[in-house]
């Protein structure tokens, strides 16, 4: 029986240390089940952590894997600290990808200067309007947004399914699902670092990633915006009765979260692929839930997380190739990562006390 | 008063329900330190203490919901360790708390059967309510769903839960909060009857008034303390409340209004509001002014349509027409509550915790709640922190704030403090018009006292003032006018001085019109 | 062709049936646990892991209900006994849940069993019509709906469903009663991750009798939205399964009679109609309300 009674106050080192423990029982736990299902923990744990690292240049692509992490996580905390539960990022990336898209393969002949700015415009639009479906329902109809938003990801799926096998599909692609190619002025070149050149794949995206970090921080640690978010999240009541509107609030924070994720699907196309096709996220709108908790809410915190998620996924590919592990341990790994940050905000909030089950204690509410 | 008065005075001489020694802490905060205390059969005995005295942590032990670090209960002379409420329940001990724990989506019957032993049917149990029901002169339809009962109705769902248990010692927790002075009339003819038959009653509340006419003995908790157990007829109620509080209670002086009507500042005209839940009371045709330099005091029960009433003045809801409510006839009807702020009002609603004030935010930032919107506390979108703090902090010295730390979070204050920094937060603004609800509800006295004086110079610098209590003695304290809300129907206000408390109670029982109360 | 087209819809339904009912108990005790998709994979792997191994489909069956309540017991450990935020500790269980099942079906890719034999009653299925619909299912059909059944006279009439629903509607009330509210979240979850793991189950064993990761499709959480569409009553479960079962097959016949809209549009139709399910309903609060449980959701802890 686990009995928890309120801290009065949460010391900073506690703060700093939960992600810390976090990751290091998650690497114990994950070590237990690879030692389960007969692979080498050790070597295990090596292909998945140290591996994917052990270069400058993949130390790059680590940040161009964390990019659309960082993306959507920084838009997300909006509004998971508003408590609403936008879990649909990947179907609005989806949806980012596709507008932004149809910038590039409609007008390919627009130049640079142009047709970057539309598609960054057009991919948070994207995004944006998916978002606010589940926005308008709940705000009208009360409807789930959780719900709402996750069903629509999988009618975005579809959607670049069929665009890509129908509409989009380039007549010279030998019948695979693939749009054509982006023009040069549609794709987001590499970073040129003076005296030094190309390293990995680091893109131009991934400098716009860690901006869109820091913006999203000083929105809402400094600015009337981010105060309603954060009241909202905290207290309605005390949202309300100090004058902020929580319908406006909701569709906020699902605007945001919304326009990121599209931004981040616009990017990570642009950057990376260069055409559309049917897979376009491999799940980044999922996985950069666990980043926005394991960044606990916090818009800088999330860069390093990103990181530390990217690493991960890394992983899963490594160890694939190198052990011939499935790919899906990754989320073994993401589960039980966020299983401990969930825990160690308990441990944050409480005094957690293991005790027999004798008693069921409750502190005096006398009011 | 039926029945005679039971000699009382010494502790009886076979205790049902003996405690010594309870002590029980709380992390460093000690709730119960030393407390013995004893009642016998048929003994109606008071638990009198302030809010945070204690009184709720020691029911809760002998009600086996917590458990003392040290100290005895024996009961009917043999030790006891009472497990849980189960095994309470079994000993003979009831409870009825103070904030109902009725399940609100059941029947009666099904509440009821939920706190009896298994075995007997619903409607076996339906049955035993009727019977039980009519026997006392309780009201109570077992098929009713809770959530349509009224307050009162509950509390005796309440009491017939326990009674059907055939308790030896029945605990009343602060049972009258709820109820207008001649519904704890009733309640005590049926208490009084209760221990007739044997059954002992700890009555626990800080009333002083019911507690002389109603127990024989009283025990005063002070800060976790057993500070004496008196026989409550022999002392004045002036003794009993520096008992309780430790020290000589101060006074404080309303200045009588001159002759004359001043100004209206604030005045709300034909005021409706459906009823939007089934939980919900409407407001019916509200009109009423406010005037510079009165505190104008809104007496009526709980759930009388006091929160809708709230609402609708800070402008969490609004009303249908701007012209419904005017501020130095501005029209902020339909205008929302940032809005109405800078017209000069300040509000403080019931609730400190989640709506007066964001309790996992720092003082600064609940400063910014309500602030938000007038000075240059943000500009163009950013927060001026320096400012903010600055702001927290002239609230908290000139509040009387005890703070821990700087700037702290709310939620590490007492309640006390934290209202003294909730009502603050307006007061400081010097609003033309201050709207409070409940402004001393669950604080110390001190607090309290510092409150109302606070509230009486701000109305005699010529704001009016507008609170609305459950509490008649506060009412009588510090209003110069009173109205009463009842059934979210207003009544017409009436000079304080003119009537008494219990022409006020019928009203707010609905059962007399104003110009009845007045005689 | 009816009667077969009617069959396919019934057997859609069953795992939503089953993961529903389960999730409406787990509901109704005041716990929201979002991660029933991966409860039903768990479910789904271990059943189909038992079936290869064995070949004793009701060891598959029993192991797959062992494995998605295990897998609940994981949401209560953290939801319950470190009252950590329901709603990411469901997300958590999802991916968790997703995450393991591959990694323990890895080896199985590619392997097929045979599926549950039918259950004929005699006389019954001899009925037109309603005899081949009815009574002559497999085994999981039936029990799906007598556990609908039980769970429906279990929260009406019983005891211990008066508490459950109590512990739901008011968990300070229930605890200052004596009632172990985590004892009786503890239990409805571990019910619901049986559920959920017997709805996952019935996928390979009897739908597609073979294992692929993530091949509950989203079915889990369309579980969760028919919760919703039930207004946390039992019966309406099965209404409410059937409906997305029917919506299910109608696509599915669309595209095999070479209905001339994309099939991508056909394959949206089930998670549209969820949506457009839950608009209507919670448009209505009086009825989607009224049974809803107050404390859905809302963390408990004695210490409070």
């Amino acid at each position: 029986m686990i009995t928890l009674s309120q801290r009065k106050t949460i010391p900073l080192r506690l703060t700093l240390l939960t992600p810390v423990v976090a990751i290091a029982l998650t690497l114990v736990i994950g070590a237990v089940i690879f030692a389960t299902l007969g692979y080498h923990p050790g070597e295990a744990l090596y292909q998945f952590f140290v591996a994917p690292i052990s270069r400058p240049d993949q130390v790059a692509d680590l940040f161009v894997k964390a990019c659309p992490l960082i993306i959507i996580a920084s838009g997300l905390v909006f509004a998971y600290r508003a408590n609403v539960w936008n879990i649909g990022a990947e179907g609005q990336m989806i949806l980012g990808a596709m507008f932004g898209g149809w910038v590039a393969l409609t007008f390919p002949d627009l130049s640079g200067w142009v047709m970057m700015p539309a598609m960054i415009a057009m991919g948070m639009l994207g995004g944006f309007l998916w978002a606010m479906i589940p926005a308008i329902l709940k705000t009208r109809f009360n409807t789930n947004e959780i719900l709402v938003s996750l069903m629509l990801t999988y009618v975005a799926a579809l959607l670049i399914d069929w665009t890509v096998r129908g509409p989009w599909r380039d007549p010279m692609s030998f019948g695979f699902p693939l749009s054509p190619m982006y023009a040069d002025a549609a794709l987001i070149t590499r970073v040129y670092l003076p005296g030094f050149g190309h390293l990995g794949g680091l893109h131009w995206g991934v400098i716009g990633a860690l901006v869109i970090a820091v913006a999203a921080w000083f929105v809402l640690a400094r600015t009337l915006t981010g105060f309603q978010v954060k009241v909202m999240g905290d207290a309605p009541r005390a949202g309300r009765f100090a004058g902020f509107n929580p319908s406006l609030v909701t569709i906020m924070v699902l605007g945001i979260s919304g326009a990121a994720a599209g931004l981040a699907g616009m990017v990570e196309v642009s950057a990376n692929m260069g055409q559309l096709q049917p897979e376009i996220s491999f799940g980044y709108g999922f996985t950069a839930i666990i980043v926005a908790f394991l960044a606990r809410l916090n818009p800088l915190a999330v860069i390093g997380a990103g990181l530390i998620v990217a690493l991960a996924e890394l992983g899963g590919d490594s160890a694939q190739i190198a052990l011939g592990m499935p790919k899906v341990v990754t989320g073994v790994f993401k589960g039980i990562l966020l299983f401990m940050l969930l825990a160690g905000e308990t441990f944050n909030r409480f005094h957690v006390r293991l005790k027999m089950p004798v008693t069921a204690v409750r502190e005096v509410s006398d009011a | 008063m039926n029945g005679s008065p039971r000699p009382a005075a010494s502790p009886p001489q076979d205790a049902l329900l003996t405690a010594t020694g309870i002590c029980k802490h709380f992390g460093d905060f000690t709730a119960n330190d030393d407390v013995s205390f004893s009642i016998g059969a048929g003994e109606i005995h008071a638990l009198l203490g302030e809010n945070g005295a204690g009184k709720s942590t020691f029911v809760k032990m002998v009600y086996g919901l917590l458990h003392p670090d040290s100290g005895m209960f024996e009961w009917r002379g043999a030790p006891v360790v009472i497990r849980n409420p189960q095994h309470a329940r079994d000993l003979g001990i009831g409870m009825v708390f103070q904030h109902f724990s009725l399940f609100q989506a059941l029947t009666v019957a099904e509440n009821i059967a939920l706190a009896m032993p298994p075995g007997e049917s619903i409607e076996s149990l339906s049955d035993r309510v009727r019977a039980m029901s009519s026997e006392y002169g309780i009201g109570v339809d077992p098929d009713a769903r809770v959530h349509n009962l009224s307050v009162g109705e509950q509390q005796r769902v309440e009491i017939v839960r326990c009674l059907l248990q055939d308790p030896a010692l029945l605990i009343m927790d602060e049972p009258t909060s709820v109820l207008t002075p001649q519904e704890s009339e009733q309640l005590f003819g049926v208490l009084r009857r209760f221990a007739e038959a044997g059954v002992a009653i700890l009555f626990i509340s800080h009333k002083l008034e019911e507690i002389r006419s109603l127990t024989e003995r009283a025990t005063v908790l002070r800060r976790g303390q057993n500070v004496g157990t008196v026989e409550s007829r022999k002392k004045t109620s002036k003794q009993l409340a520096e008992m309780m509080v430790g020290m000589a209670v101060g006074d404080i002086e309303r200045r009588e209004q001159g002759v004359g009507q001043p100004p209206a500042i604030f005045e709300i005209s034909g005021l409706s509001r459906d009823r939007e839940t089934q939980f919900s009371t409407p407001l019916r045709d509200i009109s009423v002014v406010a005037r510079a330099g009165e505190v104008l005091g809104i007496a009526g029960i709980a759930g009388n349509g006091q929160d809708e009433f709230m609402e609708a003045l800070t402008g969490e809801w609004r009303a249908p027409s701007a012209a419904m409510i005017t501020v130095d006839s501005h029209q902020i009807g339909t205008a929302g509550p940032a809005r109405r702020r800078q017209f000069g009002i300040g509000f403080v609603p019931e609730e400190r915790n989640g709506h007066a004030a964001v309790t996992s935010m720092t003082l600064a930032d609940n400063a910014l709640l309500t602030g938000h919107s007038l000075d240059n506390v943000v500009r163009r979108g950013v927060i001026e922190r320096a400012q903010m703090m600055q702001m927290a902090g002239e609230i908290a010295s000139e509040f009387d704030v005890r703070l821990p730390e700087d700037n702290p979070l709310a939620s590490s204050l007492s309640g006390g403090n934290l209202q003294k920094f909730v009502v603050g937060r307006e007061i400081i603004k010097r609003p033309r018009v201050f709207i409070v609800s409940q402004p001393t509800w669950g604080v110390d006295v001190g607090a309290a006292l510092f409150i109302r004086r606070a509230m009486l110079e701000l109305a005699a610098e010529g704001s009016a003032v507008i609170m609305i209590s459950q509490d008649l003695e506060e009412i009588f304290a510090i209003s110069h006018r009173i109205a009463v809300l009842y059934d979210g129907s207003l009544s017409e206000p009436v000079v304080a001085a003119d009537v008494t408390p219990e022409s006020i109670g019928l009203l707010m029982g609905g059962s007399h019109s104003m110009d009845e109360a007045r005689t | 062709m009816l009667e077969q087209l009617l069959l396919t819809v019934l057997m859609t339904s069953v795992p939503l049936i089953f993961a529903a009912t389960g999730e409406l108990v787990a509901e109704r005790s005041g716990v929201l646990n979002l991660g029933v998709e991966g409860m039903m994979l768990m479910g789904a792997v271990g059943a189909f892991a038992t079936a290869f191994g064995t070949g004793n489909l009701w060891l598959a069956i029993i192991v797959g209900g062992l494995a998605g309540a295990l897998t609940g017991g994981v949401f209560a450990l953290f939801a319950l006994g470190f009252a950590t935020n329901q709603v990411a500790t469901g997300l958590a269980l999802t991916i968790f849940g997703t995450g393991l099942s591959g990694l323990v079906g890895a080896p199985l890719v590619g392997h097929a069993i045979d599926g549950l034999p039918q259950i004929t009653i005699p006389v019954l299925s001899n009925l037109p019509f309603v005899g081949a619909l009815l009574f002559s299912l497999d085994p999981m059909a039936y029990l799906a709906v007598a556990l609908l059944a039980g769970v429906a006279w279990f929260l009406k009439r019983t005891r211990g469903g008066l508490v459950l629903r109590a512990v739901g509607d008011n968990h300070d009330s229930a605890h200052a009663l004596g009632y172990s509210v985590l004892r009786v979240r503890l239990l409805a979850v571990l019910f619901g991750g049986m559920m959920a793991g017997l709805g996952g189950a019935y996928l390979p064993l009897m739908l597609t009798p073979h294992w692929a990761e993530g091949m509950t499709a989203g079915r889990g959480w369309i579980a969760l939205a028919l919760v919703v569409f039930a207004s946390w009553l039992p019966w309406r479960v099965l209404v409410g399964a059937l409906i997305f079962g029917g919506i299910t097959i109608m696509q599915l016949a669309g595209q095999a009679r070479g209905w001339t809209v994309p099939s991508q549009f056909l394959s949206m139709l089930p998670y549209l109609a969820t949506i457009a399910v839950l608009v209507v309903i919670s448009r209505n609060r009086e009825f989607s309300l009224a049974n809803f449980p107050s404390c859905l959701g809302r963390v408990f802890h004695a210490g409070k």
